[in-house]
């Protein structure tokens, strides 16, 4: 097994099928009367929050705790961090206080990497700026796998803004190793140079919504920061909602079997109607509820839980 | 002053002699001298060049002596060889006035490790906004003739004009960090296939030729000297050549590290290969190497940039850029020219030099020259250990990596400032 995860690309196929079938398993526990198993008791996993994000520190919250590990919030706002505090500092006394696991979020990407240089324990990368995300590729593949019963060959469009998202990259990197075909589209300004090369050859890249839809298996739609447009990387939050937002007309271009997927939280109206997003297509809710049996798994397999 | 007689020495790459260096001066030159005063230096599969001249260096004096000072660096550049050095202006306060200008150079005085020429702002303050009194830091004990805002642009294509056109008066010139800013904003690292790998906001190529593009087109047009700092794509190169083609008085530096470490780097996320401009292609590297030989670029200039652990030992974006450059100059040189010692004469003594107006300095060995020269041993190897550097900061890109060539001496107007590889003071 690997001792961090970092990386969409950290994981070989091997790995990867071990973590999403761990994953399954996970998902039994939380059908019980007592969702609680004992195999991280006495451990000590640390959530270690420079960003707000409420959605995916609960979410890990949840599956330390539902493995018996000891858990510690430390978020950036009111700890010593707002002092001034640098990362390395944090970091020893975070290795002084024994911390297993550290699962990290943060702005500046590559700090999960600086982090894994300075502590002992497993690092998991809960999102790191513009850079990845990698449980929540796990968790969609996870998700696409439950719904489609494969992730070899499968067809994948990531749709919106891929230069700022973490999610696209690690998807891109995961599903490229899961044998899944990836098209990535938006407008050109916020598709990253060379991404291909960059990431997984065989990736391609669109700048026609209307025209990928028919011929995808997966449509994941990704969160547009209305922000962006005094960017100019479009005009308008309304020009982007007709060129690359997903509404019912353009929903029902899909194949019948395809899904609609969003790493949340989504801005309805801007890059996704209310109507698809309601839909049974859409798998958004389904995500929440797998982003905890896959990131049990992930902590389960890094600290060597061996039996459940 | 001890006369020195350095014995078996190649000079600038030529057959084995000996220089008597004697009150200052290089007194005579030739095979079997004797001199019963001197002391007598066996320079044997030594090579002597003219002392090395520095375009651009960071001292951190005033401002921030925890990541070097004047001392410090002086030393750091006499033991690679340096026997000159122009201090960039963003200390703090900045170098846009003659009373800092004058501070750096007294305190370059009193190292006495190396000529220290500073170099004034070209702004008040580096933003970009009014002209800095720049007659008055030509006109200082410190005399002035090269101006930069290094670090920042001078983006307004006015005030660039403006400057380029006022320093006529006292052939100054204007070292231009050429970056242009809107394209640059929160920029990371150079734009490419590792930036888009690794989530790093990007630094165009273009953002930096655009602004060299413009410049020698000003410069042409008001008919007056312009340097380009730090040149870091092959883009820029041909901007460049063509302006030279044209007789545009431009002149042009690029970095060691910029002739040897490509954008990969950045992989390790280690803010050690933070800098800016950002480390670049293999192509671009290999564009910069024959820019150098053949002449479109004049010189190589080390942008040497201490900085202290605390801004370099933290996540990569909140980092500052620069590396260390003075004690590893001449290795990379070698390294990346090979043994061409006439090329780097050139490159860095003899145009720099003449760039900056240092006389006396940039001047091959040679009896009645002014005795600023240094020793360099081409066989040894050696591995750098940032605890072993002179200066006060440790933020090389070179750790552990083992390169070509030692610093044997360094001498400055005679007194040896370097023996044995070792600072005498």
């Amino acid at each position: 097994m690997i001792r961090h995860l970092l990386s969409g690309a950290d994981p070989d196929l091997a790995t990867a099928t071990q973590i999403l079938d761990t994953a399954a398993e996970m998902a039994t526990v939380a059908g019980r009367e007592v969702k609680k198993l004992p195999a991280l008791r006495g451990r000590t996993v640390v959530n270690l929050f420079y960003e707000d994000s409420t959605r995916t520190r609960i979410s890990f919250e949840a599956a330390a705790k539902r493995l018996s590990a000891d858990v510690i919030n430390f978020s950036a706002k009111g700890s010593s961090v707002a002092k001034g505090e640098s990362l390395k500092d944090t970091a020893l006394t975070l290795q002084a206080m024994g911390a297993d696991a550290v699962v990290v979020r943060h702005p500046a990407s590559g700090a999960p990497h600086r982090l894994a240089h300075w502590v002992d324990g497993s690092v998991v990368n809960a999102g790191d700026g513009t850079h990845e995300h990698p449980t929540q590729a796990l968790l969609d593949a996870y998700t696409m796998r439950s719904r489609l019963g494969r992730l070899a060959g499968l067809h994948v469009a990531i749709v919106g803004d891929v230069l700022h998202s973490r999610v696209a990259r690690s998807n891109v990197l995961l599903l490229s190793t899961l044998g899944a075909k990836v098209t990535l589209v938006g407008p050109p300004t916020l598709i990253p140079v060379d991404i291909a090369a960059a990431l997984a050859p065989g990736t391609l890249v669109s700048y026609d919504l209307d025209a990928v839809l028919p011929n995808v298996d997966v449509v994941m739609m990704l969160r547009v920061q209305r922000e962006r447009m005094n960017d100019s990387y479009f005009p308008s939050a309304r020009e982007y909602a007709r060129r690359y937002g997903l509404d019912g007309p353009r929903m029902r271009r899909l194949p019948d079997h395809a899904i609609v997927m969003h790493p949340g939280p989504m801005n309805r109206g801007m890059e996704i109607t209310p109507e698809v997003a309601d839909s049974p297509r859409s798998t958004i809710v389904e995500q929440v509820a797998n982003g905890v049996s896959v990131r049990m798994a992930v902590l389960y397999l890094l600290l060597g839980g061996n039996n459940l | 002053m001890t006369p020195y007689l350095i014995k078996g020495v190649s000079v600038v790459g030529a057959a084995p002699t000996d220089l008597l260096i004697r009150d200052g001066v290089v007194a005579d030159a030739g095979a079997g001298l004797t001199a019963p005063d001197a002391t007598v230096l066996d320079a044997t599969g030594l090579v002597a060049l003219p002392g090395l001249v520095d375009l651009h260096t960071h001292l951190r004096e005033p401002g921030r002596e925890d990541a070097e000072t004047v001392e410090s660096g002086s030393r750091a550049a006499a033991l690679g060889g340096y026997t000159a050095v122009c201090a960039m202006a963003n200390t703090s306060p900045v170098a846009d006035t003659a009373g800092v200008v004058e501070q750096v150079w007294r305190l370059g005085r009193e190292a006495g490790l190396v000529d220290v020429q500073p170099i004034g702002a070209v702004t008040v303050g580096l933003a970009g906004e009014r002209l800095a009194e720049l007659g008055a830091m030509a006109d200082s004990a410190a005399q002035v003739r090269i101006f930069s805002d290094d670090g920042h642009c001078v983006a307004d294509p006015k005030l660039m004009r403006r400057a380029l056109e006022y320093v006529k008066a006292f052939d100054g010139i204007i070292a231009q960090h050429a970056e242009e800013p809107r394209l640059t904003e929160g920029a990371q690292m150079h734009e490419g296939e590792v930036s888009t790998r690794l989530g790093l906001i990007g630094w165009p190529a273009v953002a930096e030729e655009a602004i060299i593009a413009r410049d020698v087109l000003l410069a042409e047009h008001v008919g007056s000297r312009l340097h380009v700092c730090h040149v870091s794509t092959a883009g820029s190169v041909e901007v460049l050549r063509q302006a030279k083609a044209r007789g545009v008085r431009v002149t042009a530096e690029v970095t060691p590290h910029h002739l040897l470490l490509t954008d990969v780097k950045a992989e390790t996320y280690d803010p050690v290969y933070k800098v800016n401009p950002p480390l670049r292609t293999a192509s671009d590297i290999a564009a910069l190497r024959a820019a150098l030989v053949e002449g479109v670029i004049d010189v190589v200039a080390t942008d040497h940039a201490p900085h202290a652990v605390e801004d370099k030992e933290c996540e990569w974006a909140y980092a500052r850029p620069g590396m260390l450059g003075l004690e590893t100059a001449l290795s990379i040189a070698l390294d990346v020219l090979g043994p061409e010692w006439d090329l780097i004469a050139e490159r860095m003594s003899r145009v720099p030099a003449r760039i900056a107006g240092l006389d006396g300095h940039g001047v091959d060995p040679a009896p009645g020259v002014p005795a600023n020269l240094t020793l360099v041993d081409p066989a040894a190897r050696r591995v750098v250990e940032p605890a072993e550097l002179a200066s006060r900061s440790r933020n090389t890109p070179y750790a552990r990596m083992t390169l070509p060539g030692r610093i044997v001496a360094t001498f400055l107007r005679g007194e040896p400032t370097v023996l044995d590889g070792k600072a005498v003071k």
